[in-house]
């Protein structure tokens, strides 16, 4: 049972939230003339909280279709709200502060991400094809701008420029993929294409290359490999807090997506276990570009001098543990990616708030100018060795924890040779997370900048509100645990 | 009790970290205290022990237990107990915390962070040793190595980064295989970390496939878990990071790296792997057998090779260490009693071994052995202490090493006679290495350059005559240990090499 359009409303209250937001913080933009940029950062924090508030509402309703089927409202997609709105709120604290950004794009940049939020919603919620790729676009058009519009240098208008090819690239792979789809079964709707082809009876050959297709649309947003190579250039040229919010939330989103398409349109359930369509092995196709995604990230990661480099390919190796909770269509496996989600958001976030903190002051983000860090700048050093140790997913730290839960997930389902993967790259990241704890600590301080570094108040408060979870979640993980397994049921909309 | 005991060092942590930086002795005191409470109550189990249950494997046989929920949707548990196989390396690691802050006394620079990160060390050390969950072991484990790499990263020698990073990225290579096999154990085994209920399984039927290949659940497993623990032991070839991590280490961080961590990776074994796959255990024997021999010799060797005194001791713990290993692979009582009275003697004796080193390092300012010689008529008492160490390290009987290298020999010539015959030659050649070196730095005519070095003075002394007593007393008696440890070796014997044969046959 779908709701008609106006029935559905009532279940649609965080992006209505968010739309009306976008237009207040357009006006109060105008009427400040860039006078008063403070309220226009008040007014996206509002806007985001109170989006956040209504996502919590909603925790507990009967999961739903609304629009006619387009959308479902499910526990699944509840979480992700929550998880953009949050994210997003963060990024936009850290954003108005921040000088390196021209000020007079302060309220185009809250727009955009606003924007982006609504189309990530919609990303996670989406229960259609057609609706799987207008949410994406709706993604991805606002963060093309994002990446170039704060700051202006050449860097980063080629990077701009490259995400759009790339990202123009991918979705026209996607939508070639699922016009295959919808050639086979004559549907848009999961749940009917689902329908369609439980029956058998298609070429494995089309079915595989539909699915290869459509899967280059959502790589491509979380940056596996091989959809990844505009990540290390995006993420250098845009602006760090713009680059702190592509590092987490659409990584999520696409996640979302890809774990609801594969898991209520292309598997089966059989004696309570999820199993693909015989002949369309996608578990191994994902298992094995997990496998690259991870190694291919870190190895990347340990020649980097740039910090923010370093960052962006280790959000790739980072990509590649997550998928191998997709791998395996399994609770367990779905619960370890939503629980790591959030760690990773704690602990990512951190890092590049303290890249941030850092390249406000000398505008570099060479690993030169971490030196001495950690006597000079305790307060930075000491959240930032925490994300550091966290992201290698060293006990006592959420990583940790969360890595359990992923590679607990993969040794149930007897596939070792992925964990063995995977925790052969967990030693290889540790070498070049633990360069800046070295370069924080252990190296001499030398000639370095010695001017103190100043760090608005607020900053520092966001960096310890990363740093404690990160901390805190790696030994009193029940609460987290409790909401990532009641978060990972999919409605398939019947 | 055991968590007081565990936590009790990071009481001291706040305060020393607001005491102002200038007033160092007050900071040094500070963790002089804090890590007091954990020897008192290491002395009083001591006392206390009931010498009579074997634990192991019964949980019933287990004293001073603490079993609490952690996290229940993981069936995670806070649970510690002593039993004969932890209880002496309690008392170990508690005394030699203890001294290794007066041993820490001539560390100037950032001593605040040098004390937290000791304490917290310490914590981790003693966790492991008490951990009776896969879980809250795995933890503890880990957690040693972030202080450890700190300690050795900024407080080491020149090349402290180096050492350092190689230390974590040897040890973490080898607990996220202790990782894999944790978790895959959990799923076996009915979902549980508890380690007495681990061993309650029969895996031997168990198979695993792995790159195409079907191999035994239980000899994959033991292996993964061996390389865990090998890593730390350390054993051929996997002791690369020793020496430098030691040459590189300050002295106390010398100490505790040699007199404790390194018995993390055999009690570890014995803990875990032997109990848990008893078959495994026995299949893999042999080659444990033949890794001791070659830890023994190859070490001695190599020490024999050094003209650096720290790298000397670091591989001749190498060499020690085989023993243990040895007796271990003897699958008896003796060579078991003996593989633990080892690593207990071997704390000792390394730990004096080091600081003996330390105290020359910080007046000469250097280790070279041939840099030295006629220290004896300039430091009698020093020479004293030094020649004391140095014959318990190479067994000489009458001291503490010769009994349990004795035992660890009597135990592996009944199993595999030939390795020993080979091992007995590591004897030799310690005594080779060592008289060698006591004669370059001791004897002979005196370095003019060191006339006027001055003698150890009393805290250093103090720091040593505990360990000289301890070596000295149980060279002659060693029951006060061995009784600690003798129903449980006993009965871990019993365990693994009887159910290991029968299923087997």
């Amino acid at each position: 049972m779908s709701l008609s359009n106006t029935e559905s409303l009532r279940y649609f209250m965080p992006e209505i939230v968010l739309s009306l937001a976008i237009l207040a913080v357009l006006v109060a933009d105008m009427l400040a003339g860039g006078r008063r940029r403070g309220l226009n950062a008040i007014m996206a924090c509002i806007g985001l909280l109170v989006a956040f508030a209504a996502a919590l509402l909603q925790v507990g309703t009967e999961p739903v279709a609304l629009f006619e089927g387009m959308l479902v409202l499910d526990p699944f997609g509840i979480f992700f709200k929550l998880f953009f709105t949050a994210v997003t709120m963060v990024i936009v604290l850290v954003v108005h502060p921040y000088r390196e950004l021209s000020e007079r794009y302060h309220g185009e940049a809250y727009v955009m991400m606003l924007g982006t939020v609504i189309g990530m919603m919609l990303l996670a919620t989406a229960n259609n094809l057609l609706m799987i790729y207008l949410a994406l676009e709706m993604t991805s058009l606002p963060s093309y701008l994002l990446t170039s519009v704060l700051r202006r240098d050449a860097k980063s208008s080629e990077a701009g420029l490259k995400y759009v090819l790339f990202g123009a690239a991918a979705s026209g792979a996607m939508v070639y993929g699922m016009s295959l789809f919808y050639g086979m079964t004559g549907s848009l709707s999961i749940e009917s294409l689902h329908a369609v082809l439980v029956q058998g009876g298609f070429p494995t050959g089309a079915m595989l290359v539909a699915t290869v297709f459509v899967l280059a649309g959502f790589g491509f947003k979380i940056s596996m490999v091989p959809f990844h190579s505009w990540t290390p250039d995006v993420y250098e040229g845009a602006s760090t807090p713009v680059t702190a919010f592509f590092s987490v939330a659409p990584k999520a989103a696409g996640l979302a997506v890809l774990l609801r398409f594969f898991s209520s349109g292309l598997s089966t359930v059989e004696d309570g276990l999820r199993q693909p369509f015989a002949g369309l092995d996608w578990p191994f196709l994902l298992a094995v570009i997990s496998a690259v995604t991870m190694t291919l990230g870190n190895l990347a990661a340990l020649k980097q001098n740039n910090v923010k480099r370093m960052l962006a390919y280790s959000s790739i190796a980072h990509a590649g543990y997550m998928l191998m909770g997709a791998v395996l269509l399994s609770d367990s496996g779905l619960q370890a990616i939503l629980f790591y989600l959030v760690v990773y958001g704690f602990m990512n976030l951190g890092a590049f708030l303290v890249v941030i903190a850092l390249s406000a002051q000398t505008r570099r983000e060479d690993f030169e100018h971490y030196r001495g860090l950690g006597w000079r700048m305790p307060l930075l050093a000491v959240p930032m060795a925490f994300f550091m140790f966290s992201l290698t997913g060293i006990p006592p730290f959420a990583g940790f924890v969360g890595k359990v839960y992923l590679f607990r997930a993969v040794i149930e389902q007897d596939l070792y040779w992925l964990a063995f993967v995977g925790i052969l790259n967990s030693v290889v990241s540790l070498y070049y997370y633990m360069r800046i704890v070295k370069t924080m600590y252990l190296d001499d301080p030398g000639e370095s900048p010695l001017e103190p570094i100043r760090v608005p108040r607020l900053h520092t408060a966001l960096i310890l509100v990363m740093a404690v979870p990160t901390l805190i979640l790696g030994f009193r993980f029940g609460l987290l645990d409790r909401l990532s397994s009641y978060s990972l049921r999919i409605f398939t909309g019947s | 009790m055991l968590s007081w005991l565990t936590f009790s060092p990071l009481l001291v942590v706040v305060p020393i970290l607001l005491t102002p930086s200038e007033k160092k002795n007050v900071i040094r005191w500070l963790a002089v205290l804090g890590t007091v409470p954990a020897l008192l109550l290491a002395l009083y189990i001591f006392g206390s022990f009931d010498r009579s249950l074997a634990g192991v494997n019964e949980s019933a046989g287990f004293q001073y237990v603490i079993q609490k929920d952690w996290i229940r949707s993981f069936h995670i548990q806070y649970y510690m107990g002593i039993d004969g196989l932890s209880v002496s390396m309690i008392l170990l690691t508690a005394l030699l915390s203890f001294l290794c802050i007066f041993a820490s006394w001539g560390i100037d620079r950032g001593l605040k962070g040098y004390f937290t990160m000791f304490l917290l060390l310490e914590v981790g050390m003693l966790g492991t040793f008490l951990a009776l969950d896969f879980f809250l072991f795995y933890i503890f484990w880990e957690i040693m190595l972030l202080p450890m790499y700190f300690l050795i990263g900024i407080w080491g020698g020149p090349r402290k980064v180096y050492a350092a990073i190689k230390f974590f990225l040897f040890t973490l290579f080898g607990s996220v295989l202790m990782l894999v096999a944790m978790l895959a154990l959990y799923f076996k085994a009915g979902h549980s970390f508890n380690l007495i209920e681990l061993m309650s399984f029969d895996y031997s039927s168990e198979t695993v496939r792995l790159f195409g290949l079907t191999m035994g659940f239980a000899k994959l497993m033991f292996i993964l878990l061996f390389i865990g623990f090998a890593i730390k032991v350390p054993t051929f070839p996997f002791h690369t990071w020793l020496p430098d991590a030691h040459v590189e280490a300050p002295t106390a961080i010398s100490v505790i790296l040699a007199g404790v961590l390194l018995k993390m990776g055999a009690y570890g074994m014995m803990r875990i792997s032997f109990p848990i796959f008893p078959d495994a255990t026995l299949w893999f024997s042999g080659a444990l057998a033949v890794i001791a021999m070659i830890n023994i010799v190859y070490g001695a060797l190599c020490a024999m090779a050094q003209t650096d005194f720290k790298k000397l001791v670091a591989y001749s713990s190498i060499s020690h260490m085989g023993f243990v290993l040895l007796g271990m692979a003897s699958g008896t009582t003796q060579g078991m009693n003996g593989a633990i009275l080892q690593m207990f003697n071997h704390g000792t004796i390394t730990a004096m071994l080091f600081l003996l080193v330390g105290v020359l390092y910080d007046r000469a300012h250097h280790r070279d052995l041939d840099g030295f010689g006629g220290l004896m008529s300039r430091m009698p008492v020093y020479g004293s202490f030094s020649s004391l160490a140095f014959f318990a390290a190479l067994g000489l009987p009458g001291l503490s090493s010769f009994v349990s290298e004795l035992l660890t020999l009597l135990g592996g010539w009944q199993t595999y006679p030939a390795i020993t015959i080979v091992c007995t030659t590591g004897i030799i050649l310690g005594a080779a290495y060592m008289l060698w070196t006591l004669q370059r730095v001791f004897l002979g005519p005196l370095n003019p350059r060191y006339a006027d070095l001055p003698e150890i003075n009393r805290r250093e002394v103090f720091t040593l005559v505990p360990l000289a007593i301890l070596v000295i007393v149980l060279g002659f008696y060693p029951h006060p240990v061995l009784d600690l440890l003798r129903t449980s070796t006993n009965h871990l014997v019993d365990l693994v090499w009887e159910t290991g044969r029968v299923s087997v046959h």
